[in-house]
């Protein structure tokens, strides 16, 4: 399993690698390197997943090295669609270190196999967490956008054209691919704090029991409503989406591992460590 | 031995009235080459005439004579002392030339570091030489190797990335803004020539409507007609902020013409799609206070002539990839060109004994009436492949690379043992 978590990570640092050399060089060829390195990163990743499910029996969220593994996971397959439809070439810049910064979180911490916990093995959860993972890694690159969108309308603003001013591709590209990862984050969410209700309906007998990562949940699902609805209304665009967007992801990590480690609730014990 | 030359001036060396006298258009190219082609000292001839350069690029094997030729061509074609223009010619020669014709087609040379018209007009040139047929085996290989090398500055170094004109540099700040022109409105204010040269590269990108605004509504109608735009009143800008995306302004105002509290009023009703202002005017036209409204951006005269000289340094500073290129491609035309010498003795040689073979067969075959036309091919076949045979180790050893300094001394063996220069 270490050389599997260790091959993994070499992948990814490598495509961090290709895409600091693309942004420094803006070499075309580097940009698809690292591309291609994150593609071959995610199905070892994907394999050594997969290999872990089958190894203990259920879903690997057992403890925080699992959870961590996931996130990156879900980041880079995320990525990797955006990158396939969207073709913002320099996000890989955000991503790619992103998913190699937690991997390498990730191995920090002792991958002790849990007692096989019955509650892991029911198919609701399994969606229910892929799918606010899937929603939160589009959310994790709804910031990064966010954050090229506003180190780009500085450059224009100011007048100052530096680095990034030549890097960086048109405020409308950013603002339309952060809008579109918005709007995928906002419909996995949604989709997995359905799925989430259900399941605890299942195991528990109710839908909502108050525990501190299920109001933050919805305090995230409703400041991403807010946004959107923002934008549909009155054209929330621009500098102010993308400052939303950033605080949005902010709150998610807050509520991601914020609350398991300051509060308490029935979440915690999935990402003890 | 022939060699490569070239004589000019150019915007360095020669001021505009000069170069304005000197100046041949595409008649008077094809006169001069006609003329150079005549005289005994030029064996092949070019000439590039641009408003920054007048060039005359020969192949000859006695430079002073051709120099001379030259001057006192252009002298009597535009009625002009040898003595007004003598001092602004240079003259280059050999690997020099090569490197000049290089770097001016790759635009090195130019006024404007980079700009891509030159190539262009090197290649109408080259066309007018090849239709006079002044242009011979070393100005085609030279301009072949001209036009590749260019193509490789432009291709693998910046020298021509980012605009170095007000209005190229609006319209790409507006590319990272908009992405895409496509369907954005635009909105003139006013006239002027830099102004108007926007608006063109704008309709070029595939902007949407255009509309005009000029404080004498006949002037903004005649201009709409021109830019198939709609004319409005000069009193309807306020409203029209609501649907335009790219206002460019140029009015002898001497107040704001749209000021902060307009466009304020205007960006919830736009749904906060980008505005972007360029600003051409002195004094300006556009309240620079509007830069800091949310999804607004202005930008006047003197910010996109900032942005001019970084580009014009960033040029400069891809300009010295461009003469790495430069000097590889003259290193590489040296090798062709001195086993140019080499290939003409041969062919000489072949040539000769080819000549000596067919009389030798045509004598025997006289003689020999019974034999059927498929001895004679046989015959013929023979004695080809004889020759063949004979000269594929002198062939080799004047073709090979191995023996640098001897090999004008090989040359001039083979042709005096076999009579080649008579």
């Amino acid at each position: 399993m270490e050389i599997f978590n260790f091959i993994v990570i070499t992948f990814y640092l490598l495509s961090t690698l290709g895409y600091f050399a693309y942004l420094f060089l803006q070499k075309d060829v580097y940009q698809q390197t690292g591309f291609y390195l994150l593609v071959a990163g995610f199905c070892c990743h994907t394999a050594a997943i997969g290999f872990q499910f089958i190894q203990s029996g259920h879903f690997p969220v057992n403890n925080l090295h699992e959870v961590l593994s996931i996130a990156g996971w879900t980041v880079a397959g995320v990525f990797l669609v955006f990158q396939y439809r969207l073709h913002l070439k320099i996000l890989g810049v955000y991503a790619a270190p992103l998913v190699s910064l937690v991997m390498v979180i990730a191995a920090k911490f002792p991958n002790a196999p849990g007692q096989a916990n019955n509650i892991l093995n029911n198919l609701w959860l399994v969606v229910h967490v892929v799918a606010v993972f899937i929603g939160e890694a589009s959310f994790a690159l709804a910031c990064g956008v966010g954050l090229l969108y506003l180190l780009q309308e500085h450059a224009i603003k100011s007048k100052k054209h530096g680095f990034f001013f030549r890097r960086l591709p048109s405020l409308e590209l950013l603002d339309t691919t952060g809008y579109a990862c918005i709007l995928t984050g906002f419909a996995m969410l949604t989709f997995g704090l359905i799925t989430g209700f259900v399941y605890a309906k299942a195991v528990w007998g109710r839908f909502w029991s108050w525990d501190p990562k299920e109001i933050w949940s919805g305090i995230t699902w409703l400041l991403y409503a807010a946004l959107l609805h923002q934008r549909l209304t009155v054209g929330w665009r621009g500098r102010r989406a993308a400052i939303m967007a950033i605080i949005g992801f902010a709150i998610i990590l807050f509520t991601f591992l914020g609350v398991n480690f300051l509060l308490q609730g029935h979440h915690g014990e999935f990402t003890k460590l | 031995m022939l060699d490569i030359v070239l004589m000019g001036l150019n915007h360095k060396t020669a001021p505009v009235t000069l170069r304005e006298c000197l100046a041949f258009s595409e008649d008077e190219t094809s006169a001069a080459l006609k003329v150079f082609r005549e005289s005994p000292a030029i064996r092949e001839a070019m000439l590039i005439s641009t408003c920054n350069r007048v060039e005359v690029l020969m192949a000859t094997s006695d430079t002073s004579n051709a120099a001379d030729t030259v001057k006192v061509f252009f002298s009597e074609f535009k009625s002009l002392p040898v003595s007004e223009f003598e001092k602004s010619i240079y003259i280059h020669e050999g690997d020099d030339a090569v490197r000049h014709v290089f770097r001016v087609a790759s635009s090195l040379d130019s006024m404007v570091v980079g700009e891509p018209q030159i190539l262009g007009q090197i290649k109408a040139a080259y066309q007018i030489a090849t239709s006079k047929k002044t242009s011979g085996v070393l100005l085609n290989k030279l301009l072949h190797r001209t036009f590749f090398v260019a193509k490789r500055v432009r291709s693998e170094t910046g020298i021509g990335d980012h605009a170095v004109s007000i209005s190229y540099a609006a319209v790409e700040l507006g590319r990272k803004i908009f992405g895409t022109f496509e369907g954005k409105k635009v909105l003139l204010i006013g006239a002027g020539e830099m102004a108007e040269l926007a608006v063109e590269h704008l309709i070029r990108n595939r902007a949407g409507d255009i509309l005009l605004a000029n404080r004498t509504f006949k002037n903004g109608v005649e201009l709409a007609k021109r830019f198939n735009g709609q004319a409005i009143r000069f009193e309807e800008i306020t409203g029209f902020l609501e649907h335009v995306d790219i206002i460019i302004s140029s009015t002898g105002s001497s107040d704001y013409v749209v000021t902060r509290d307009q466009v304020k009023g205007i960006i919830r009703r736009r749904r906060n799609r980008p505005l972007f202002f360029i600003d051409i005017a002195v004094p300006r036209d556009i309240d620079p206070e509007i830069n800091r409204l949310t999804n607004s951006y202005v930008y006047d005269i003197d910010d996109l002539k900032g942005i001019i000289d970084e580009n014009i340094e960033d040029r400069n500073r891809e300009a010295i990839k461009g003469e790495r290129i430069v000097d590889e491609a003259v290193i590489s035309f040296r090798h062709w060109f001195e086993s140019l010498d080499v290939i003409p003795t041969i062919v000489e040689l072949r040539d000769k004994m080819e000549d000596i073979a067919k009389g030798e067969i045509k004598k025997t075959l006289q003689t020999l009436k019974h034999l059927s036309d498929d001895d004679h091919e046989a015959i013929t076949r023979m004695t080809n492949a004889m020759i063949n045979k004979i000269l594929h180790d002198p062939t080799l050893l004047l073709k090979s690379n191995g023996h640098h300094q001897n090999k004008s001394v090989y040359l001039d063996v083979t042709r005096k043992l076999f009579k080649l220069d008579e």
